[in-house]
C-alpha cells in the first residue's frame, strides 16, 4: 500500500495533539506568568477533552479495518475499538486534572499535569498498538509516569513507599512480559501481532509448550497493570499510598489501556482458529482467564469485607472489578465475539466515570476530615447530601445497582458469558455481586446512618469539584439510562476491527 | 388494545422519579414545600392509577371487551395460543426501543393481573406518604427515596419487557436499604435493612441470569426453526413490526415458550430440560420477595425494623412484585418448569400458611405479630398461584390486593399506637379504643378480613385458592416415584383452612389486649386521638376490603382475563 500521509494522520492526530499539549503545559509551567501557571490545570483539562473529540470526527474507514489493515508500517491499527478506548482514557486523564487541582502538594505542581499527559499517550498508544515493540514502548509510556504520580507527594513516607513498591512490583512485571516477547520473536521471527498466528500456524510445528509459556509470561504482564489475582499484591500498598487523585488516575487509565490491549493480543495473536499439536491455544487461554477471573473476583470481594480504610477498600473493590471484567474476556471465544468486546469495552467506559466520581469524592472526603477511616464518613449525609449523594451514586454503580451505569455493565458481561456458554462462570459472578454489595452498603449506610462528632459541621464543595462530580455523576446515570444505546452500539462496533 | 403513542402508565413511572429529584434539589428547612411536593406527586399517581383501573374494568367488562372476546375463544374450541391471548390482554401499552441490538425496549402495558396492583400502589403510596407527615429527621431524603421506590415498584408491575422489569426491581433495592437503614427502628435497623437487601438481592440475579439463558434460547429458536412463528407473529401483530428475533419482549418470550424453544436438553440428564432447571431460580428467585418458606426470614425483622411508610410499601406492595414477577417470569415463561416443580413447592407455601400463623400467635410486639401475618398470608398467594387453574390462580390475585391494603393497614394501626404510646408491647397496652377509636375500628375491619369473613375482601380471596386447591389434585398427575404428590392436595387444603383459626385466634387476642380492655390512663396521659391525615390514610386502605368484600365483580373478572392466558400456557382447565 502506498504511504498516504493524510489518510493515515488522523490514527495518530489525538497522540500528536497531546504531546503537543504536553509541550505546552511544560512551556507555561516553567516560563508562564503566575496566572498562566495557575491556568495550567484549564489548559490541560480543556485540552484533552477537547482531543478526546477527534476520534469521534475523524472516523475509521470501514473498508481499512474489516480488512485488518495497519497503518504507519503496521504499527498501529485504526479501528472503532482503539477509536473508543482513546476517547475514555482522553477524558479521564482530563476528569483527573479537575480532581487534582484542588489538592494540595498534587494540585498546585505544573508538572503533575505534564506527567499525566504523557501517561494518557501512553495509553492511547496502547489503545492501538498491533506490534510488540510499539506495545512494549506504549505500555512504558503508561507506566513510568505513573511511578513518578505514585510517589509524587516527595515529603510523605507513604507516597515514596507507593511508588518504591509500585516501580519494583512493575519493573519485574514488565520484564517478564518483556521475556514473553521476545520468546515469541524467537518462534515466529516477526514483531506483528497479527503475523505471529501466521507464523505459529506454519513454522512453530508441535512446541505447544514453549508458546504457551510465552503465553502465560505475557498474561502475566496484563495481570499485574489490571491488577488481577495473583499479580495484586501492590495494588492496596500502592492505592492507599499514593495521592488521592493518583490513585483514582492509577485505577482506570492503566486498567482500562491494558483491557483493550489484552482483548487485542488474545484475539490477534491467539485467535481461535491456531491449533499447535492438537491443542487448541485458544481453549487454553480461555481456562486460564476463567480461572483468573474466579480468584479475583472472589478474593477482591472477601478481602474488602474486612478493609476500614477506604482507599484499601476501592483497592480491593477494583481488583474484583478487573476479574469481573476479564469473564467479558473470556468470552472472547468462539466467533461471534462482538457480545463479548462490546461488553469488556462498555464495562471499561463506564467503570472510568465510576471509579473518577468515588474517587473524586473521596479527595474532598478526605481534604475535609484528614482521615481515610470509612467511620469517619459518618454523618457524611448531614454535613453535605450533595457529597454523600455522588459518594452513593458511584458507589451503587460499582455495585450494579440501577439506574447507574453498572448494572447495563455487569449485564452485558454476564450476557457475553451465557452467550459463550460460561454459564457458571457467570453464576459465580453474580454470588460475588451480591458479597460486592455488602460492603458498598456498609460505606453508605456509615454516610447516611451513622452520626459523628462533626454532624454540624458542613463541607463545602469547591467549585471544581462541583463541575467534574456533578458532570460524572450525570454521565455515570446516562450511562445506565438513556445513553446505553449510542454507547453500546459504538462498542459493538468495536469486535469489527478484531 | 392497540399501542398508542403516550402512555399514562408512563406519567405514573416518571412523576415520582421527578418528584424525588426536585425534593432533593429543594431547601431542606422548608419542610412544608418537601411535603406539599412529595403528597402532591403521590396523589396525581393515585388518580391516574385509578383511571388506569377503571380504564381496564372498561377495557374488560364493555362489549365486546376482553372478557366476551376470551369466552368467544373458549367457546370456539379453537387452540389457543396463551402468547396471543396475553397480547391482546394489554392495554394501555406503550413501547420506546432502548437498545436495539439487544432487543431490550421500554415497553409498559397492563393486564388483568397487574392493573390491581398499579391500583394498590397508588393507594400504599399517598398513604405512606401522609404517614410519614411528621417525620423529623431528614425529611427531604426521606421522601426523596421514598418517591423513587415507589417508582420501581410501579416499574416492575407495568414490565412488559423483562429487562425493564429486572431494571426496576434492582431499581426499588436501594432506596427501601437506605430507607430502613436511616429512618427504622434503632436497634434493628442495620442488620435487618442489610438481611433484607442481600436476600432480595440473591434471588433476583440469579433469576436475572436465568433470564438471559431464556433471551438466547428464545433467539436461537426463532432464528432457527421458528423462524416461521416469529414471522407469522409479527404478520399478525402480536409482535411490533421492528422486533427482531433476539428480544426481551414478555410477549415474545411467551410465544417462544409456548412453542416449544425451552424444551431443550441440557447437561445431557435425561428428563433434565432448561425449563425445569431454571424454573426454580426464576420462580424462588422472586418468591424471596414474596416471604416463599424457607426464604422468608428477611421479612419480619425488616418489616418490623422499617419505619412505617416502609412497613407499609414494604409488606403492601413489595412483596406483591416478589409474586408478581414470579407469575410472570416464571410461570407464565416456564409453564413446563412450573407443572414440574410447583406440586412440590405448594408444600413449601403450606408451611408459609401455618408456621407463620403460629409464630404470630406467640409475638409479644406488635408489629412482629402483623410482620408474621404477612408470612403467613403471601403463602396463601404463592398456594393459589401453585394450583394451577383458574379457580385458584384467581384467588391469589385477589389476595394480593386484598393482603396488600389490609396489611399496609396494619402497619399504619401499629405505626400510629406506637408513635403515641412509644411501645409495642402487647400486654403493657390496653383500651386504645377508647382514645383512638379510629385506629381500633380499623384494626378490626383489617382483622376480620384477614380472618377471611364473609363481607370482606379476604373471603373473597382466600375461597376460592382452597376451592382450587381442591379441584388441583384431580388435574395435577406429577409422580414422584409411586409417590403421587396430588394426592395430598386435599389434606393441604384441609390444613390451610386450619391456619385459618390461628390467624383469628392472634388476630383477636391482638385486638383484645390493646384495644379492649383496661386503659391505663396515668401512663398514657398523653395518648390522643389521631390527625386528619392520619384518617384519610384509614379510610384510604381501608374502604376497598369492605367494597372489594361486598362487590368482588369490582375486580374479579379483570383478574380473572389475566389468568386466562396463563391457564392456556399451563395447559390445565
Amino acid at each position: 500500500m502506498e504511504f498516504d500521509l493524510w489518510a493515515q494522520l488522523p490514527s495518530v492526530l489525538p497522540e500528536i495533539g497531546l504531546t503537543a499539549l504536553a509541550i505546552l503545559v511544560l512551556f507555561a509551567d516553567i516560563y508562564g506568568s503566575p496566572a498562566a501557571r495557575r491556568n495550567v490545570v484549564f489548559i490541560s483539562a480543556v485540552g484533552m477533552a477537547l482531543l478526546a473529540l477527534v476520534p469521534l470526527i475523524w472516523l475509521p474507514d470501514p473498508k481499512l479495518f474489516e480488512n485488518g489493515a495497519l497503518l504507519w508500517g503496521g504499527m498501529v491499527n485504526y479501528d472503532p475499538l482503539s477509536q473508543i478506548f482513546k476517547v475514555m482514557l482522553l477524558l479521564a486523564g482530563a476528569v483527573t486534572c479537575l480532581m487534582a487541582a484542588g489538592d494540595k502538594g498534587v494540585g498546585d505542581k505544573g508538572e503533575f499535569y505534564l506527567i499525566v499527559i504523557v501517561a494518557t499517550l501512553g495509553g492511547l498508544m496502547m489503545s492501538s498498538a498491533s506490534d510488540l515493540i510499539l506495545v512494549f514502548v506504549a505500555l512504558e509510556t503508561l507506566s513510568i509516569p505513573l511511578y513518578m504520580l505514585a510517589s509524587f507527594r516527595r515529603g510523605d513516607a507513604r507516597s515514596a513507599e507507593s511508588g518504591m513498591k509500585y516501580f519494583l512490583y512493575g519493573a519485574f512485571a514488565s520484564a517478564i512480559m518483556l521475556f514473553g516477547f521476545s520468546l515469541l520473536y524467537g518462534f515466529t521471527g516477526t514483531t506483528g501481532l497479527s503475523g505471529i498466528a501466521d507464523a505459529i500456524n506454519s513454522s512453530v510445528g508441535d512446541s505447544v509448550v514453549a508458546v504457551m509459556t510465552a503465553l502465560v509470561m505475557v498474561v502475566v504482564g496484563f495481570g499485574f497493570k489490571i491488577s488481577a489475582v495473583p499479580f495484586h499484591f501492590w495494588t492496596p500498598d500502592v492505592y492507599e499510598g499514593a495521592p488521592t487523585p493518583v490513585t483514582a488516575f492509577v485505577s482506570v487509565s492503566s486498567k482500562a489501556a491494558s483491557f483493550v490491549l489484552l482483548v487485542r493480543f488474545l484475539t490477534a495473536a491467539f485467535p481461535v482458529d491456531l491449533v499447535i499439536g492438537g491443542v487448541i491455544i485458544q481453549d487454553f487461554w480461555v481456562n486460564l482467564l476463567i480461572v483468573i477471573s474466579i480468584v479475583s473476583m472472589t478474593l477482591g470481594n472477601v478481602v474488602a469485607l474486612r478493609q476500614s480504610n477506604i482507599k484499601r477498600l476501592l483497592a480491593y473493590s477494583s481488583i474484583a472489578q478487573a476479574g469481573y471484567t476479564l469473564i467479558g474476556v473470556a468470552a472472547l471465544q468462539g466467533a461471534n465475539d462482538s457480545l463479548a468486546v462490546a461488553s469488556v469495552s462498555f464495562y471499561m467506559f463506564m467503570y472510568i466515570f465510576t471509579n473518577l466520581l468515588v474517587f473524586g469524592g473521596v479527595i474532598l472526603f478526605i481534604a475535609a476530615t484528614d482521615s481515610e477511616e470509612i467511620s469517619d464518613m459518618a454523618g457524611l449525609n448531614r454535613r453535605s447530601p450533595w457529597l454523600a449523594l455522588f459518594i452513593t451514586i458511584g458507589l451503587l454503580s460499582l455495585g450494579g445497582i440501577p439506574p447507574a451505569a453498572g448494572f447495563f455493565g455487569k449485564f452485558l458481561l454476564f450476557q457475553a458469558a451465557v452467550n459463550s456458554n460460561l454459564v457458571g462462570l457467570a453464576l459465580i459472578a453474580v454470588t460475588n455481586a451480591i458479597i460486592a454489595l455488602y460492603y458498598y452498603l456498609v460505606v453508605i449506610k456509615v454516610m447516611y446512618v451513622d452520626s459523628g462528632p462533626d454532624d454540624d459541621v458542613p463541607i463545602a464543595i469547591p467549585r471544581s469539584y462541583a463541575w467534574s462530580l456533578g458532570i460524572t455523576a450525570l454521565v455515570v446515570i446516562l450511562l445506565g439510562t438513556i445513553a446505553v444505546t449510542p454507547v453500546y452500539d459504538w462498542a459493538a462496533l468495536g469486535a469489527l476491527g478484531l | 388494545m392497540e399501542a398508542t403513542g403516550f402512555s399514562v402508565l408512563t406519567a405514573i413511572i416518571f412523576i415520582p422519579i421527578i418528584a424525588g429529584v426536585v425534593i432533593l434539589f429543594l431547601d431542606r428547612k422548608n419542610r412544608d414545600l418537601v411535603r406539599g411536593v412529595g403528597v402532591t406527586a403521590a396523589a396525581a399517581v393515585l388518580a391516574l392509577s385509578l383511571a388506569v383501573y377503571f380504564g381496564y374494568d372498561n377495557f374488560v367488562k364493555a362489549d365486546g371487551g376482553l372478557i366476551e372476546s376470551q369466552q368467544a375463544l373458549l367457546d370456539s374450541g379453537a387452540e389457543l395460543s396463551g402468547a396471543q391471548m396475553f397480547a391482546d390482554a394489554l392495554a394501555f401499552e406503550q413501547r420506546v426501543v432502548w437498545v436495539e441490538s439487544l432487543g431490550i425496549a421500554y415497553h409498559v402495558g397492563v393486564d388483568g393481573v397487574s392493573a390491581p396492583m398499579v391500583l394498590l400502589t397508588g393507594m400504599v403510596a399517598v398513604a405512606g406518604v401522609l404517614i410519614s407527615w411528621n417525620i423529623e429527621d431528614r425529611l427531604r431524603e426521606f421522601m426523596a427515596f421514598f418517591m423513587f421506590l415507589v417508582a420501581g415498584v410501579y416499574g416492575v408491575f407495568i414490565a412488559v419487557d423483562l429487562f425493564m422489569l429486572f431494571f426496576f426491581y434492582e431499581l426499588a433495592i436501594f432506596p427501601m436499604y437506605l430507607l430502613i437503614a436511616g429512618w427504622g427502628w434503632v436497634k434493628l435497623r442495620e442488620y435487618a435493612a442489610m438481611k433484607l437487601t442481600l436476600y432480595i438481592l440473591v434471588g433476583s440475579v440469579f433469576a436475572l441470569v436465568g433470564a438471559v439463558a431464556m433471551y438466547f434460547a428464545a433467539g436461537a429458536y426463532f432464528t432457527g426453526s421458528g423462524a416461521d412463528v416469529f414471522e407469522a407473529a409479527v404478520a399478525s401483530g402480536i409482535l411490533p413490526a421492528d422486533s427482531g428475533a433476539y428480544s426481551w419482549s414478555i410477549v415474545q418470550l411467551t410465544l417462544a415458550a409456548e412453542n416449544g424453544a425451552f424444551a431443550i436438553e441440557i447437561l445431557g440428564i435425561d428428563g433434565l430440560n432448561f425449563e425445569r432447571f431454571w424454573f426454580p431460580f426464576m420462580f424462588m428467585g422472586f418468591g424471596v420477595l414474596a416471604g416463599v418458606f424457607p426464604f422468608h426470614n428477611w421479612s419480619p425483622d425488616g418489616h418490623v425494623a422499617a419505619p412505617t411508610a416502609v412497613s407499609m410499601i414494604h409488606a403492601g406492595v413489595l412483596m406483591k412484585v416478589g409474586a408478581f414477577a414470579a407469575l410472570r417470569s416464571g410461570m407464565q415463561l416456564l409453564p413446563d418448569g412450573a407443572d414440574t416443580h410447583l406440586p412440590w413447592i405448594v408444600f413449601l407455601t403450606l408451611i408459609n400458611v401455618v408456621y407463620g400463623a403460629l409464630i404470630a400467635f406467640r409475638q409479644r410486639d406488635f408489629k412482629y405479630v402483623i410482620g408474621f401475618s404477612s408470612v403467613s398470608h403471601m403463602g396463601l398467594v404463592s398456594m393459589g398461584w401453585a394450583t394451577m387453574n383458574l379457580t385458584g390462580m384467581t384467588g391469589a390475585g385477589i389476595q394480593m390486593f386484598s393482603h396488600g391494603a389490609m396489611t399496609a393497614l396494619f402497619f399504619g394501626v401499629v405505626g400510629m399506637v406506637y408513635d403515641r404510646s412509644h411501645t409495642r408491647d402487647i400486654p403493657s397496652l390496653g383500651g386504645f379504643i377508647k382514645v383512638m377509636p379510629w385506629v381500633g375500628v380499623a384494626f378490626v375491619i383489617g382483622g376480620l378480613t384477614s380472618m377471611g369473613m364473609p363481607g370482606l375482601s379476604g373471603f373473597i380471596a382466600e375461597f376460592p385458592i382452597f376451592q382450587g386447591m381442591w379441584a388441583a389434585s384431580e388435574q395435577i398427575t406429577l409422580q414422584l416415584g409411586a409417590f403421587q404428590l396430588s394426592n395430598y392436595y386435599s389434606v393441604i387444603v384441609i390444613i390451610a383452612a386450619l391456619g385459618i383459626v390461628i390467624t383469628a385466634a392472634y388476630v383477636l387476642r391482638v385486638a383484645g389486649q390493646v384495644f379492649f380492655g383496661e386503659f391505663d390512663a396515668a401512663r398514657y396521659h398523653d395518648v390522643g386521638n389521631i390527625e386528619m391525615t392520619d384518617r384519610i390514610v384509614l379510610i384510604i386502605l381501608g374502604s376497598p376490603l369492605i367494597i372489594l368484600g361486598l362487590y368482588p365483580p369490582i375486580m374479579a373478572p379483570m383478574i380473572e382475563s389475566g389468568i386466562r392466558p396463563l391457564i392456556a400456557l399451563l395447559g390445565g382447565g
